[in-house]
């Protein structure tokens, strides 16, 4: 390597080693700084990666992930024909339909309406407050949801009220869904209008002006100027959001569930916090985990292959 | 705010439809009710932390604390899980929050450079994290064989950089000119002297956005918690809170005090007050940090 530095060269290129010795010696500061971020990301992403091949395996704790015997697609064929697959990934994607039929649009409509606002100081004040409950802990939203939604709490006080009977809201599989969706939205629902309410202010006035002179209402402006100049985001958001079609975080859903919603409550990953974490059934739950990521990156990329293809938009 | 002007001197020169005020009243009172619908349960845990417990009881707090009384937070302020989740918050949130910064800026620095050769190849390596991970388990059998388990290593070091929140940094760190860099290597100065002299100077908004976001986080995660630690005096908050608020699960002596108090201090208002003590923090410093939250949000948004 040191003499290749020294040898005259006659290539028009130096060799791959030599360009390399020479890249350290100029950068060496910069190489130093990656040094530790990258053993992160080896020891913290790709170890377990590589750890994933117990779900290959019939993991013992004192062999290790290595030492353990091989068994092949054993646990992927326990979990596909387990009854209990179908009502996983069926509850996985139901609650991520959902999420995209209502959750999704919510944070466009009220960019919407806020743009249509002509009070400055009230626009200011909506966007401020509809932040806050991003800020929140998930153990704080799902404590709150509890408490409100408990037999002596202020939603049952309300309903009893007005003539009807008490409902055990979280012990009935039929509302899961429905508060678990209804409260992403409370939560996030001005967060996510950040970016799209960014994309609206970036449209080039002169777009406006044009559409006035050519006789459109304020009505006509949203819908042939505004939602347009926002569709590239609109786009990559949706890309995101199908892309992730499978996996959905079990933070918000193992604070929420009990025996008595899993019909409906129980996801891919509560599943493998169950069965893993508590359960401490390490080959079987790493199986069920890699089937869920393997798919969740087959979708992520299908999606964006469809999007560039029909659209020119794509995170990629 | 120019677009909004420019729109708006526009639209007042042509006149004003019916529909279009008819629209306006209609979007004002939605958009009140919308403010009304966030803050009205902040207002109820608020309210009901305040009130007696007796009230509360027989459901007469509804906009107003009824028989306003501090015995809840006294109560609550006393209680040693709650003392030693908030002491262990802070601490997972000030060390944690650190080590954030430190590795975000080290990955972001050399990544944001055009000339580093074999940085295309790091960042795939990188990004590709983003969307692949070895998962729950086996991750949770690293950090056991690191030995993490049950001690503050495995509440700071796993999460040590958020990937979207380095590329944010990168993003903000490739915008700074590359006349700057190029005039303090004249000067003799090495890459490291750069970053310490002239970049991070120039960053402090963005630092403040990661700062804020990664101590945000810290202070409001709890699946960390969940899964690497099983002693309860290291719980942070967000765990105690869980047990209690969520599992409803309290233990003797937070039953017992409610009859020594005048006023009855019960388990629903004791309950929304350690949602207050526990969410306070963040709403103290909300005002004042808003803005570089939402700026940390455009940046991202320019090259997501």
């Amino acid at each position: 390597m040191i003499q290749s530095v020294y040898a005259p060269a006659k290539a028009a290129r130096p060799g791959l080693g030599s360009r390399f010795v020479r890249a350290v010696r100029k950068y060496k500061y910069l190489y130093l700084m990656l040094i530790l971020p990258i053993a992160y990301y080896l020891i913290f992403c790709y170890w377990p990666m590589y750890g994933l091949q117990i779900a290959f395996k019939k993991y013992n704790i004192r062999l290790g992930v290595e030492g353990s015997p091989w068994i092949g697609l054993y646990h992927f064929k326990d979990y596909f024909t387990d009854a209990y697959f179908w009502k996983v990934v069926r509850n996985t994607l139901l609650i991520n339909v959902y999420t995209l039929i209502f959750a999704f649009p919510a944070p466009i409509l009220l960019a919407l309406l806020l743009n249509e606002l002509r009070n400055e100081y009230y626009k200011k004040i909506v966007q401020s407050i509809s932040y806050v409950p991003h800020f929140l802990s998930t153990v704080v939203i799902c404590g709150m949801i509890v408490n409100f939604l408990s037999n002596s709490g202020p939603i049952n006080d309300l309903i009893e009220r007005f003539g009807g009977e008490r409902v055990q809201f979280l012990m009935i599989p039929g509302y899961f869904r429905t508060i678990y969706v209804a409260t992403g939205i409370w939560q996030n629902v001005g967060w996510s209008s950040i970016i799209y309410f960014a994309a609206i202010a970036n449209t080039d006035p002169q777009l406006y002006e044009a559409a006035i002179i050519d006789g459109a209402g304020r009505f006509k402006q949203a819908v042939h100027v505004t939602i347009p100049s926002i569709i590239p985001t609109i786009t990559i958001m949706l890309i995101m959001q199908v892309g992730s079609m499978l996996s959905l975080g079990y933070e918000k859903i193992i604070l929420l569930y009990n025996g008595s919603t899993y019909e409906t409550a129980d996801v891919i990953s509560s599943y493998v916090y169950r069965k893993g974490i508590l359960g401490a059934d390490y080959s079987y739950s790493s199986a069920v985990g890699m089937f869920s990521s393997v798919l969740g990156l087959i979708f992520i990329y299908g999606a964006n292959w469809f999007s560039r293809t029909v659209s020119e938009n794509s995170l990629w | 705010m120019s677009v909004a002007f420019v729109q708006k001197k526009h639209r007042n020169r042509i006149k004003r439809t019916f529909g279009s005020h008819l629209f306006d009243v209609i979007n004002v009172t939605f958009l009140f009710l919308f403010l009304l619908i966030t803050l009205y349960p902040f207002w109820y845990v608020v309210i009901v932390s305040l009130s007696d417990g007796k009230a509360v009881l027989s459901s007469l707090v509804k906009f107003w604390p009824v028989n306003l009384t501090l015995d809840t937070y006294k109560v609550v302020l006393r209680d040693s899980n709650i003392l030693s989740g908030f002491k262990n918050s802070i601490k997972y949130t000030v060390f944690g929050t650190l080590v954030n910064l430190t590795m975000s800026t080290l990955c972001a620095y050399p990544l944001s450079r055009p000339v580093l050769p074999g940085k295309r190849a790091v960042m795939r390596i990188i990004v590709f994290t983003m969307f692949f991970s070895g998962g729950m388990i086996p991750s949770y059998l690293v950090i056991n064989q690191l030995g993490m388990i049950d001690t503050i290593w495995a509440m700071i070091i796993p999460g040590a950089i958020s990937t979207y929140n380095m590329i944010v940094m990168r993003t903000f760190f490739m915008g700074i000119p590359e006349s700057l860099h190029e005039s303090a290597a004249l000067d003799g100065a090495n890459d490291l002297q750069v970053l310490v002299r002239i970049v991070l100077p120039l960053s402090k908004s963005i630092l403040a956005t990661m700062l804020l976001f990664y101590a945000v986080g810290h202070w409001n995660a709890y699946v960390n918690a969940l899964l690497y630690l099983n002693r309860k005096p290291m719980f942070p908050l967000q765990s105690i809170l869980r047990n209690m608020v969520v599992d409803g699960q309290f233990t003797e002596a937070q039953t017992q005090v409610g009859s020594v108090s005048s006023f009855t201090v019960i388990e629903t208002t004791m309950k929304y007050a350690t949602i207050v003590v526990s969410t306070l923090p963040i709403l103290l410093i909300y005002p004042f940090v808003q803005k570089y939250f939402v700026k940390g949000v455009m940046i991202g948004s320019i090259k997501g």
